[in-house]
Formats: C-alpha cells, sequence, structure tokens
C-alpha cells in the first residue's frame, strides 16, 4: 500500500505538469439520490481552490469523494467517473483509503478535537502511524502548532484539555491536528461557518500562508471568504459544477447567468 | 364553505357567556364540550368570567387524590414493615453494644451448627468447635456426661464470611463475563454490522433476553455449562449464566453509550488515516467506557441479589475450605462456592424457625441488603462522578 502512496500521491514540492487533482465526470449517489453529476474539475497544486453554491449543491459531497470519507456511509458510491490524484485513481481496488487519507487531510465544518489534552489531539495521527518517539512527538507537535498560528497561545498549557480553548483556537488545533500527519492536501468543509470575524480572519490568514506547502480545497458560504482566500473558485449548483476558473474572473465577469446571480447575493 | 365559519365562531358567543352564567349552578358539565370552541374573541368580553368546575367534578377528584394517597402510603408502609423487620431482626445479630459495636465474629467466620443444650439448671448455646471443647472439658470429669435436651440447628452459629466472599466473586466474575460478551456485542452491532433488518432482529432477541424469568438462566446455566461442558457445579458456570441474565441490560448500555459517542470524534479519526479498529481502541471505546460502566454498574446489584441462577449452577450449601484454599489454579475456577442469597434462601426454608434460628435469618438478610444497597450506591456515586467528567 505504502509503495503506491510513495509512488504517486506524495512529494508535494515537484509540481508535475498539470493539476494535482483531476476529477472527470462524476456521478455520485446516496443509495438512489443523486448528489452529483458529471462533475469535472481540476485542482491546482499550492493552490486555495473554493467550493461555492448553495446549500445542498453537492460542495461537501464532493469534498468527501476526495478523501474518500463517503465510503463510511451506506449506500453513498461513485456511479460513474473518477477522481486522480497525481495519477492515481483514487478509488481503484488498489488504493487504501486509510493511506489515502493520511495524505489528504480533512477539517470539518464544526471543530471537533477529541477529549484529550491539546497535545495528544496533535500526536493523534502521528502515534497510529506508529510514531511512539517522544522527542519526534514534541517536535512534530510543536511544528503543528506552529503551522496552524495555535503555539504561542498554548504552548503553556498543552497538557489541559482541548474542550478549554475557544472555538477558533479549537478550529485551528483541529487544523494543526491534520498538518500533523503532514497531508499534502487539506480539505476544509466550511471552517469558519462557527467562528466571529477575528477568529475567522485569523484562519483565513493560515490559509494564506499554508498554501505555500499545502494544495487546499475550501468550501464556504461566504463569497467574501471566497474572494479574499482563494485562487480559484468553482460553483455549484444542484449537484452539477456551473463554472470554474481564476476566482477573480468568476467575481467580476462570470461566464454565466447564474453563477453571477449567486456571487452577488441575488439568490441562495 | 368559507361564510360558514365566521358564522359558527359567532355561535360561540352566547355559549361562552352562558358557560359563565351557569357556572354557578353546578350545570356547567353538560356545556363543557363547547368549551374547546371558545374563540379568542370570547376572552376580550370583558363579562367572561371562567367556570366553575361541578360538584360531582370536584369529589371524584377528591376521591382520586386521596386513593393514590393511600395507595402510595400502602407501597411504603409494607416497605417499611419489610425493611424494619429485617433491620430490628437483624440489627441483634450484626451489631453489638461492646466496642467495636459490629459482630465481627458474623462477618469473618463460617456458618456453624448451633447446639442448645441444658447444663446445671442453665441453657447453654455453642456451636460447633465450643461445643466441642465444652463436652471433652466435661467428659474429663465425668466419662459418661452426655448433654441433656439437646437441640441443634444447623447453619445458625458461626458467621457468614464464606458466602459474602462468594457473592462477591460471582459478582465480579459474572460482571467481568458480562461487560466483555456485552461491549463486544455493542461494538459489533454498533460499528461493524450493516445496519438492516438482520441487527434489528438480532437487537430485539437481546432485549427480550431481558424478560427471561431467572429460574430459567440457572436451568440453561445447568444444562449448558454444568452438564454439558461438565464445569460442574462451579463459579465459571456461575459466571456466564449470571453473564448472560445481566447481558441485555449490558449489552443495551453499551450500544446507548456508543451512540452517544458525537459521530465528529469517528470522522476525525477516520481523516486521520485510522482505521477502523483503531478509531474503535483510540476514541470510540474511551469515550463511551464511562457510558458503559455507569449503565450497567445497576446490574451489579443485580448478579449479586439473584438466587435462582446460580442455584443449580455455582453455589453450595455448605463448603468449608474458602474460594483461595485451592492447590492448583486452574480449581478456583471450578470450585462451588456459598453465596448469600441461595444461604439466604437455605437458612429460611430448610430448617426451623424459632429464636435460635432466627438470628441467623434475620441476620444474613440484612448483611445481604446492606451489601446490595452499598453496591447500589457506590455505582450511582460513580455514574456521578464519570457523568460529571463527560464534556462534550
Ligand atoms: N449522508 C447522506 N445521506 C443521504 N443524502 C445525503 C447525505 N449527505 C448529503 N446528502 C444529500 O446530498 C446532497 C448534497 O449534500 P452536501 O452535504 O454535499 O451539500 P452541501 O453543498 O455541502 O450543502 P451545505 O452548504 O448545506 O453544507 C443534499 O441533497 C443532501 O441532502
Ligand atoms: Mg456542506
Amino acid at each position: 500500500m505504502s509503495e503506491t502512496r510513495n509512488a504517486t500521491i506524495s512529494e508535494p514540492a515537484p509540481v508535475p505538469a498539470g493539476p494535482l487533482i483531476k476529477i472527470e465526470n462524476l456521478d455520485f449517489h446516496y443509495g438512489e439520490r443523486k448528489a452529483l453529476e458529471d462533475v469535472s474539475l481540476d485542482i491546482g497544486a499550492n493552490r486555495v481552490t473554493a467550493f461555492i453554491g448553495p446549500s445542498g449543491c453537492g460542495k461537501s459531497t464532493l469534498l468527501r469523494c476526495l478523501n474518500r470519507m463517503n465510503d463510511l456511509i451506506p449506500g453513498a458510491c461513485i456511479r460513474r467517473g473518477s477522481i486522480r490524484i497525481g495519477d492515481l485513481n483514487i478509488n481503484e481496488g488498489t488504493v487504501d483509503p486509510v493511506e489515502l487519507r493520511k495524505r489528504v487531510g480533512m477539517v470539518f465544518q464544526k471543530s471537533n478535537p477529541f477529549p484529550k489534552s491539546i497535545y495528544e489531539n496533535i500526536a493523534y495521527g502521528l502515534r497510529i502511524q506508529g510514531l511512539h518517539d517522544r522527542h519526534v512527538l514534541n517536535w512534530r507537535v510543536e511544528e503543528s502548532l506552529r503551522a496552524a498560528a495555535l503555539w504561542d497561545e498554548v504552548k503553556d498549557r498543552l497538557e489541559s484539555s482541548a474542550f478549554d480553548l475557544s472555538g477558533g483556537q479549537q478550529q485551528r488545533l483541529c487544523i494543526a491536528r491534520a498538518l500533523a500527519v503532514q497531508p499534502a492536501i487539506l480539505l476544509m468543509d466550511e471552517p469558519c461557518s462557527a467562528l466571529d470575524p477575528v477568529a475567522t480572519a485569523k484562519i483565513e490568514e493560515l490559509v494564506h500562508e499554508l498554501k505555500h506547502s499545502y494544495t487546499i480545497v475550501i468550501v464556504t458560504h461566504s463569497m467574501q471568504q471566497a474572494s479574499r482566500v482563494s485562487d480559484q473558485t468553482a460553483f455549484f449548483y444542484l449537484g452539477r459544477l456551473i463554472e470554474h476558473g481564476d476566482t477573480r474572473q468568476i467575481f467580476t465577469q462570470p461566464a454565466n447567468k447564474r453563477t453571477e446571480d449567486y456571487v452577488n447575493g441575488r439568490f441562495g | 364553505m368559507q361564510t360558514n365559519v365566521p358564522g359558527k365562531n359567532s355561535g360561540v358567543q352566547p355559549a361562552a357567556a352562558a358557560l359563565g352564567r351557569d357556572a354557578g349552578n353546578g350545570g356547567c358539565e353538560t356545556l363543557l364540550p363547547a368549551a374547546p370552541r371558545v374563540t379568542p374573541t370570547s376572552f376580550a368580553t370583558p363579562a367572561f368570567t371562567f367556570p366553575q368546575r361541578g360538584r360531582w367534578v370536584k369529589i371524584r377528584e377528591k376521591i382520586a387524590t386521596v386513593a393514590l394517597c393511600c395507595a402510595t402510603w400502602a407501597v411504603l408502609l409494607c416497605g417499611f414493615a419489610i425493611l424494619g423487620t429485617i433491620a430490628v431482626k437483624g440489627a441483634g445479630t450484626l451489631f453489638k453494644t461492646t466496642p467495636p459495636f459490629i459482630n465481627m465474629d458474623f462477618l469473618t467466620r463460617a456458618p456453624e451448627t448451633l447446639h442448645v443444650f441444658e447444663d446445671g439448671g442453665r441453657t447453654l448455646e455453642f456451636g460447633d468447635q465450643a461445643f466441642r471443647e465444652f463436652s471433652a472439658s466435661k467428659r474429663v470429669e465425668d466419662p459418661t456426661w452426655a448433654p441433656k435436651n439437646e437441640r441443634s440447628f444447623v447453619y445458625s452459629a458461626g458467621g457468614i464470611f464464606p458466602n459474602i466472599v462468594g457473592t462477591l466473586l460471582l459478582a465480579a466474575g459474572s460482571m467481568a463475563v458480562a461487560l466483555a460478551l456485552g461491549v463486544s456485542t455493542a461494538v459489533y452491532l454498533n460499528e461493524y454490522a450493516r445496519q438492516g433488518r438482520l441487527v434489528e432482529i438480532v437487537r430485539l432477541a437481546i432485549l427480550n433476553l431481558a424478560g427471561v424469568p431467572s429460574i430459567v438462566f440457572g436451568l440453561f446455566g445447568y444444562g449448558m455449562f454444568v452438564v454439558f461442558f461438565g464445569w460442574n457445579t462451579s463459579l465459571m458456570a456461575g459466571w456466564f449464566t449470571l453473564a448472560f441474565m445481566v447481558l441485555p441490560v449490558v449489552a443495551t448500555a453499551a450500544e446507548e453509550a456508543l451512540k452517544a459517542v458525537p459521530a465528529g470524534f469517528r470522522e476525525a479519526s477516520f481523516a486521520l488515516g485510522a482505521t477502523r479498529w483503531q478509531t474503535l481502541c483510540k476514541t470510540v471505546l474511551p469515550c463511551a467506557m464511562p457510558g458503559i460502566l455507569t449503565s450497567s454498574i445497576l446490574g451489579v446489584a443485580r448478579v449479586a441479589g439473584e438466587t435462582a441462577p446460580i442455584m443449580f449452577t455455582a453455589a453450595y450449601v455448605l463448603r468449608d475450605k474458602l474460594p483461595w484454599e485451592v492447590s492448583r489454579v486452574a480449581d478456583f475456577f471450578f470450585q462451588g462456592v456459598m453465596a448469600l442469597p441461595y444461604h439466604i434462601y437455605v437458612v429460611s426454608s430448610k430448617i426451623p424457625q424459632n429464636e435460635y434460628t432466627e438470628r441467623t435469618q434475620y441476620g444474613a438478610t440484612l448483611v445481604f441488603l446492606l451489601l446490595v444497597a452499598a453496591i447500589a450506591a457506590a455505582s450511582v456515586i460513580l455514574r456521578g462522578r464519570l457523568r460529571r467528567r463527560r464534556r462534550w
């Protein structure tokens, strides 16, 4: 398993020519319900791609396809099309979703730290990979917390419960936790929806920083956020990808009427 | 259709007014059906008064209140009568008036036969050993000495130490077995199995186990473990029989606790590249454990208290050796024990009741009640502690 992984989707630095993630003609069903239809989308490496669209249009569904979290939902399946990361089809039988998820991290809408200490939250992903050396763990925990701009706020209380943190800090803790396993891609599903403007600004700043080393896909309901943080934007509507392109272009001169209506707040 | 509605509404007005007027002479009952139709507009009329309840309604209410109150008192009275008798009669055995105020002999010695006889115009009461020593010393003086009017009552002297030990052993072991089986079942049903008809049937079957009378478990345990597995009357057989009896409690509690673990924890764990097993061991079970323990701990009182399941499977009427007096470790698991509930059954049904036997009968019962109450209280306290620690 790890051979396939090493050979293909790791090493984010030397970007291969062309996109990192290539979604082709994807049809996705929850049981008999169609959630995505004929979605084709390329996502570039070391860029921030925003998914926007009205509620229920399938943004989260597509995001969860990228790390195969949908495997856990009974009845959910891809009916047609493929998703390639690097040049590996992630839905092939030889791909272990567990290994895939180590390379494709995820941050959820509702911050969900484990009921453990701050330190243990970060170390969780490392421990399950069999890393137990205390020094390495300490170092990786610090590195991840620094990367998530949380280190200075928590360095004196690593052993206290993660629930003692504020909502914004908890969300950054979740980001740090995802970063600790050194993914190549970071998926964020409305990471700021439960946060106040100050905490949101911090996370957006963080996304800016992180894009130098990670490929980020972010789902958001805030047009301002999409325009602030993303390089590329994809607009979804009723399970279809309506339009995608440079964020500036999507927000200033969208090609599609519905995109224009949506980004200008006329529906959704 | 539409024209009807306002007509209906306005028709209520006089009815409501009538309600107010007639209320005084108890005739309101016939008008009561009209009450729900009172529209908000009738509240606005200043003449509106709330109707009095009729006399019969009041009397009926009074009778119901008194009857319910009496029933409650009757239950309370029964409870006090039972517990009071046991406490008063048992206290004489369990406590004493000199320090340390607790009759340690009763708690630390094995049951013996009580010998009552007359000697030198006095009535003497001795346990087995004391009786033997006494008669030996008597025979030194007079070889033909024999106790006069001797009566003996089995189990009525000594204490109930082996019984307490046996009950604790049975409760601890069966809870361990029940937790292992119940938690595994719940984990499989909740985390691994595909939810569907089959899983529902299994759940229903487990719940149905809860309705099976305990004597049936006893017979099952006898047939299965004692005879078929050849474990004889043993701790093992008792553990499994009792475990099956509380399995529904434990499995249901475990499933509830697993369901209460937020889905977000599982998702977060999977998203970090954890396998199902790792997620289970590192996140789900640690989060669910307090809930599982607190709910299933109530089962401890149940297994400690049941007589029927151990009657054929684990309990001895009398056993001289204590459970740890075994030559090989394996023997420990395949020995029968004396147990408190079974001992109570034996002393209350197999020997006559009189002033001499009463002491053990009530003493053992009191100790048993206190023991079960202590276990229940401890579980409630522990449950509160663990609940307070939970924070999501
Ligand atoms: N577990 C599920 N089982 C069945 N249907 C689902 C499930 N999750 C989502 N759906 C359906 O799939 C469609 C897309 O859902 P999805 O969560 O991807 O929307 P979304 O764009 O993320 O919406 P929001 O912005 O509200 O989060 C919706 O119609 C939803 O009802
Ligand atoms: Mg969503």
